[in-house]
C-alpha cells in the first residue's frame, strides 16, 4: 500500500505509524521552544542582571521557586526531542541500512541518558527547596 | 545577440561519464530556451537529445535544470535569464538516458502509488457528479500540476532518500484527497502516512521555486499532513 519506489521503478516494503507521532511531536516542541527558549533568552539577558547569575544565584534563589524548575524543565524537554529528533531526521534523509539503525538508536540513547540527567539535576538539585 | 549554450551531454554508448559541450547560438532576446535547444538541434548537432511536446508549457516533457534551477525549457525566455551564457542540464536526481532525456519510470511509479484517480463509492449517477465551488476551491490549486517532475528532482530530500514519494505525487494526492465527490480519501492517506510519504518533507521551499505551474506544492503536503494527524487524533 505504502510507495516505496525508488527513482528507478523499484517497489519496496514499509515502516509504521511511528513517524506520524515524531513528525506532530517536532512540531509541538518546536513550538514550545518558541515560547520557552524564548522567554528564557529575555529573562537570563535582559529582566535579570547577567553578572549576578552565579551557580548559587541559580540553585539558591531561582531554583528555589518550583515554577522556575517546571519552567527550565519543560524546556528541557523541548530541547532534547526537537534537537535529537532534528539529527534523526538528518540520519534517517543521509544514511540507511545498518548505519541507520545503529545510529537512531545511539541518537534514541543519547536523548534518554541527556534528558535522564537534566530531569535528575532540576528534581534533585537542593531539594526539597530550603525555606 | 550571441549566447554560449553550455549543456551537459551523455551519451551512454559513448561515454563514461556526462561532459560539457558549448554551442554558440544566435538568439533574439524573446526566445525561449527550447528554442535554442533546437537551433543546436536543426542547425548545428543532430544528436543533441531532449524531450520536447507541446512547446508551450503544458505537456511538462522539457523540465530540465538551467541556470541551477529546475524550469521549462519552453517557459523561460533568453532575456529572463540575464547573461550570454546559458547552462542546461538534465534533472537532477533521476537517471541519465541521453544528453537532457532522464528515466521517468521511477517518478511515474511513484505518481501511481497515490492512486491519483477518482474513487467515487455508490452507484453511478446518471448525470454529473455535482460540486459546489466552495468544495472546488480545496484543491483548485493542485490540479494544476502538469507531472513535469521539476519539484521531485529539486528536493534534497528526494536526492538524499530515492524512496521518498516526492512533492509531485503529494500534489496529485491532494488534489483527490480533497475531492469532495472522492471516497478514497482514507486509503491515499494510509499510503502517504509512511515514512517515505509526506513525513520526508523537511519544508526546503525548493519545490515550490522549481514548480512551472505556481502551484504551493510545500502547502498542499502540509494539509496532507494535517489531514493525517487529524485522522489519528
Amino acid at each position: 500500500m505504502a510507495p516505496r519506489v525508488t527513482r528507478t521503478g523499484t517497489v519496496r516494503p514499509q515502516g509504521g505509524g511511528w513517524e506520524l507521532a515524531i513528525w506532530y511531536l517536532m512540531r509541538l516542541t518546536g513550538l514550545g521552544l518558541f515560547v520557552t527558549a524564548l522567554a528564557h533568552f529575555i529573562i537570563v539577558h535582559f529582566i535579570y542582571d547577567p553578572s549576578l547569575q552565579t551557580a548559587k544565584w541559580i540553585t539558591d534563589e531561582r531554583w528555589g521557586n518550583i515554577a522556575w524548575r517546571t519552567v527550565d524543565w519543560l524546556m528541557l524537554t523541548f530541547v532534547v526531542f526537537h534537537a535529537f529528533m532534528g539529527l534523526r531526521s538528518v540520519v534517517q534523509d543521509y544514511t540507511k541500512g545498518g548505519t541507520r539503525t545503529v545510529l537512531t538508536m545511539a541518537l534514541y540513547l543519547g536523548a534518554f541518558v541527556v534528558f535522564a540527567m537534566g530531569t535528575i539535576a532540576v528534581a534533585t538539585l537542593n531539594f526539597p527547596v530550603k525555606p | 545577440m550571441q549566447i554560449e549554450l553550455r549543456v551537459l551531454r551523455y551519451d551512454p554508448e559513448r561515454d563514461q561519464q556526462p561532459h560539457e559541450a558549448t554551442y554558440t547560438v544566435e538568439a533574439n532576446p524573446m526566445d525561449r530556451v527550447l528554442d535554442l535547444l533546437h537551433k543546436v538541434k536543426y542547425e548545428q548537432d543532430g544528436t543533441l537529445t531532449f524531450r520536447r511536446s507541446c512547446a508551450h508549457g503544458v505537456c511538462g516533457s522539457d523540465a530540465m535544470l538551467i541556470n541551477g534551477r529546475n524550469r521549462l525549457a519552453c517557459k523561460i525566455r533568453v532575456d529572463q535569464l540575464k547573461g550570454k551564457r546559458i547552462t542546461v542540464a538534465p534533472l537532477p536526481g533521476l537517471p541519465v538516458m541521453k544528453d537532457l532525456v532522464v528515466d521517468m519510470e521511477g517518478f511515474f511509479a511513484k505518481f501511481r502509488s497515490v492512486h491519483p484517480y477518482l474513487q467515487p463509492s455508490g452507484p453511478v449517477p446518471e448525470r454529473e457528479r455535482l460540486q459546489s465551488a466552495k468544495d472546488r476551491a480545496k484543491f483548485d490549486d493542485t490540479t494544476k500540476c502538469i507531472l513535469c517532475a521539476a519539484c521531485t528532482t529539486s528536493c534534497p530530500s528526494f536526492w538524499a532518500q530515492p524512496f521518498y514519494v516526492g512533492p509531485a505525487a503529494i500534489v496529485n494526492a491532494h488534489r483527490f484527497i480533497f475531492d469532495s465527490r472522492d471516497d478514497a480519501a482514507e486509503e491515499r492517506l494510509e499510503i502517504l502516512a509512511d515514512r517515505d510519504g509526506v513525513w520526508r518533507c523537511r519544508t526546503v521551499f525548493n519545490c515550490v521555486e522549481a514548480c512551472p505551474r505556481e502551484i504551493h506544492i510545500t502547502q498542499a503536503i502540509l494539509e496532507v499532513s494535517r489531514a493525517i494527524v487529524e485522522r489519528h487524533a
